[in-house]
């Protein structure tokens, strides 16, 4: 009886382990720099395409792809972000939706061009196929070691935050900007640093993704959307916030498809709505 | 204007603590104090921009606490702002006309054209003029000097026509030739006025108040006349040995 | 005239004139008339081009003049499109009736979300204009019994304009229909802008703090442009319903409201016509342009918004503006 419940919960789990992946590094970059970058999961799809790539025309294992979907990503984000982001950190907020969409408008089609509109597949190797049962539930051997993955890179993200120094420059940046910078603290350049992490951190989500719900080009926009939900809701600049926010609307999501397919996407933005109302900043966010 | 028992903290930082200051009709009050005293979130809990923890705020007779800034306008209560908060592209006289609109009301008339408003218009140039910005009326607020910016500021708190009149930090920022004309202004506001400004500079607390309020970490120190402060060795000590400069 | 007069005139002589018709203005709008002799054969496009204009122009009032970015705002035009399309596919075809349905649904929902949207800033807001637009694609989808799902509204037939004017493939009645229909919202548009209510819309856009602090109920002000800005928007997707005689679910979806954001911003928000040049170079561009493959067409659109942003952070109209600026001060 509890068995169904129990595996749509973990399915659920597991998929909000993966939005939170995705999202993370938008929910800290916004709340340091207020930066909306809906260009965030163009880099999400960046490093699933370089996986496929590597996978699927080098042969490459796969996990050794992770790292190099991690790298690429965060070095694209490296480029763009001295190019052309940093003229507009005091843009207003339609400047820098219009000018991030736009990118990613541009890599839709780029991607779309190099590797066409079809839905791109990769074998995972044997180890990561197939299910374990444990007390009557069936448990996604990939969805476990994708929530082995996500939970190991939280506790390095929340380690790092509270105990290495550059954690704290960074926590003092989301929490009052100004006054870091008064203090001394190189704002810049730890936005730098914490937005090529955070796009690497998508760019490997989007690796990670492929074996889940599978990589085209429309990716960047059909999970910009769900992105955006987890960073709205969790709190911009919090990272627990946004592993609660995620796995909320994975649960929901997957939970919603299961017991009220006539709803559709439906409930999350439900949801979505309902909670922004209830907290205007967020579950855990401040402003 | 009065409050009463007036707190806020923001977690473990306290902001205000036990903050009882009444304002009468007519005076003129500096609040002063070192950096963080909380004189600028003071008169945030005043005006409705933050809310307290705990206290009451009046106006008259009147309990304001719970309500929102711009009812609290209406009522008199208004302030200036200590880095200039203006409208960009609007001009001076559009920035002090929209003031003057909103107080009579007529803001939300949208089947109107503005010239057909003549007395809010007028009205809005007689501002401006008193406040020596009369030459200026047609120029985008961002083509203003500084302390013309400043000037604005003042003219659209007045705009409102306020019985209680908070300035933050007026002459901030102010360059020493361009500083006189402010303090004329001051100087000539309206005897119905309550005022209370928060300064730095002595020079113009001494000149303009009749009474000193001086804060420390959220609490009130002590309040006298400007003399009695000026005596004070506590206040010395606050701005960490003899007086302040601006 | 004394100088005192003098005085006293300038700064109401100058407001008049603020609000004064300028001779490029007279220009454009006869222009309008221009596609009936040089180019017949595209009325039909032209009537389409006048239409987004509308909704472009209901979206300036919201983004250009108090700030708003909505990511939503297909949501009015679709429910003005499916209330006209289903008032006539239920038997009553009038066109200026239906217009007038279309813009009292399309306000309802206008009013009804404004309490929400004007709560809201930044990141919050977008978020919820997106989520509300998704919301209400999602649930046109659902009700197919209604609007069609999405195969969208069959059996939509507009009764002739006027009762003598018929809608017919040539596009003269449809073109002048969406033309004067503009030109009518457009003029209670511009006096909108130059009331004291405009007025105030722009205080809220150039600095939102400072609005309470001089009193100015700004949420009140917001509801009621965004109501405002819902029924011009839901009134253009009435006239699409109207003159194309179907109804489709993209109405409503983000596409649309993507690309809305676009012209407007192409053209340069906050200045009336702005919404009107860029949906006209936009649309054009896209006919010319059709036979391209869509992905294509979006690599552009990205280029194009890169560009804007970079370049031209006020649209075309801005930097035509700025151009006239520089060169009155070269003089």
């Amino acid at each position: 009886m509890i068995g169904p419940v129990l595996g749509v919960l973990f399915d659920g789990l597991a998929y909000g382990m993966l939005l939170f992946l995705l999202s993370v590094g938008l929910s800290v970059t916004l709340g340091m720099m207020n930066f909306v970058n809906l260009a965030h999961c163009s880099f999400a799809m960046l490093g699933g395409y370089v996986t496929v790539t590597l996978m699927n025309n080098l042969g490459w294992p796969f996990l050794a792809t992770l790292p190099c979907a991690f790298l690429a990503a965060a070095a694209v984000s490296v480029a763009l972000e001295r190019g052309l982001y940093r003229r507009l950190y005091r843009a207003s907020d339609l400047d820098q939706v219009l000018l991030t969409i736009g990118l990613a408008f541009i890599s839709v089609a780029a991607a779309a061009y190099v590797f066409g509109t079809v839905l791109q597949e990769i074998r995972v190797p044997p180890y990561l196929r197939g299910a374990v049962t444990v007390l009557g539930v069936r448990f996604g051997v990939y969805r476990l070691f994708l929530v082995g993955v996500a939970l190991a890179i939280t506790l390095v993200l929340v380690l790092a935050l509270e105990y290495t120094r550059f954690g704290a420059r960074v926590r003092a940046a989301v929490d009052n900007q100004r006054m870091a910078r008064g203090l001394g603290i190189d704002v810049d350049r730890a936005f730098a640093v914490t937005f090529a992490l955070g796009s690497g951190l998508a760019g490997l989500g989007g690796a990670l993704a492929i074996e889940i719900v599978g990589l085209d080009p429309a990716f960047a926009f059909t999970y910009l959307v769900y992105v955006l939900i987890v960073v709205a809701v969790g709190g911009l600049g919090s990272i627990g916030g946004s592993f609660a926010a995620a796995s909320l609307i994975g649960v929901s999501d997957v939970a919603g498809k299961y017991y009220v397919p006539e709803l559709g996407a439906f409930l999350i933005y439900l949801v979505m709505v309902a909670l922004l109302m209830w907290r205007p900043a967020g579950l855990l966010g401040r402003r | 204007m009065s409050t009463r028992g007036l707190d806020k903290s923001f977690g473990s930082l306290v902001v205000a603590k036990d903050v009882e200051l009444t304002l009468p009709r007519g005076e003129r009050y500096a609040l002063i104090g070192p950096n963080g005293a909380g004189k600028t979130t003071l008169i945030n809990l005043m005006t409705g921009m933050l809310p307290p923890d705990r206290g009451r705020i009046f106006l008259g007779e009147e309990e304001i606490t719970t309500l929102a800034p711009e009812a609290r306008v209406k009522r008199g209560l208004v302030r200036t702002f200590q880095i200039n908060t203006l409208f960009p592209h609007l001009t001076a006289l559009e920035t002090v006309t929209l003031a003057v609109c909103e107080r009579r009301g007529v803001a939300g008339v949208f089947w109107r054209r503005l010239p057909a408003f003549r007395e809010a218009v007028e009205e809005a140039h007689q501002i401006l003029v008193a406040l020596r910005l009369g030459a200026s009326w047609r120029r985008p607020t961002r083509e203003l000097a500084y302390g013309q910016q400043r000037l604005l500021e003042i003219a659209l708190a007045l705009a409102t026509r306020p019985m209680v009149l908070l300035l933050d930090e007026p002459a901030a920022g102010v360059p020493k030739d361009e500083s006189a004309e402010l303090f004329d202004v001051i100087g000539g506001l309206s005897e119905d006025l309550a005022v209370l400004f928060i300064e730095h500079d002595m020079s113009v607390v001494f000149r303009f108040a009749r009474r000193i309020i001086v804060m420390a970490g959220g609490r009130i120190l002590v309040e006298g006349p400007p003399d009695e402060i000026a005596a004070d060795p506590r206040v010395r000590e606050v701005y960490l040995g003899g007086t302040r400069h601006g | 005239m004394t100088g005192a007069l003098r005085a006293a005139a300038g700064p109401l002589a100058w407001t008049e004139a603020e609000g004064r018709w300028r001779p490029l203005e007279a220009g454009f709008w006869v222009a309008t008339l221009l596609p009936f002799v040089l180019v017949p054969s595209y009325l039909v496009l032209a009537s389409q081009i006048a239409i987004t204009a509308l909704f472009a122009l209901s979206l300036d009032l919201i983004l250009g003049y108090a700030g708003i970015v909505s990511l939503g705002h297909a949501a009015f035009f679709g429910v003005g499109a499916y209330a006209a399309g289903i008032l006539s596919k239920a038997g009553w075809g009038e066109p200026l009736s239906g217009l007038v349905v279309a813009a009292v649904a399309a306000g309802s929902v206008g009013f009804a979300t404004s309490f929400i949207i004007a709560r809201f800033r930044h990141l919050a807001l977008i978020m919820i204009t997106l989520g509300l637009g998704v919301l209400l694609h999602e649930a046109a989808n659902k009700v197919h019994w209604l609007t069609g799902g999405a195969d969208g509204l069959q059996g939509v037939r507009t009764w002739p304009l006027l009762g003598y004017f018929p809608f017919d493939l040539y596009g003269y009645t449809a073109y002048a229909y969406s033309l004067v229909v503009l030109f009518v919202l457009f003029l209670a548009a511009r006096r909108m802008t130059n009331s004291p209510f405009g007025l105030a819309l722009r205080g809220i856009r150039e600095n939102a703090t400072r609005m309470p602090a001089i009193g100015a109920p700004s949420r009140a002000h917001v509801r009621r442009i965004y109501t405002m800005a819902a029924v011009i928007a839901g009134v253009a997707g009435a006239l699409l319903a109207q003159t194309t005689e179907t109804v489709a679910l993209e109405v409503l979806s983000f596409q649309r409201s993507a690309e809305l954001l676009v012209m407007l911003v192409l053209g340069g928000a906050g200045r009336l016509y702005g919404g009107l040049v860029g949906a006209i170079i936009f649309m054009v561009a896209r006919d010319r342009f059709s036979g391209i493959n869509p992905q294509y067409w979006y690599f552009w659109i990205g280029m194009l918004l890169v560009a804007v942003v970079m370049l031209l952070p006020n649209g075309i109209l801005g930097g035509l503006a700025r151009i006239r600026a520089e060169r009155r001060r070269a003089a």
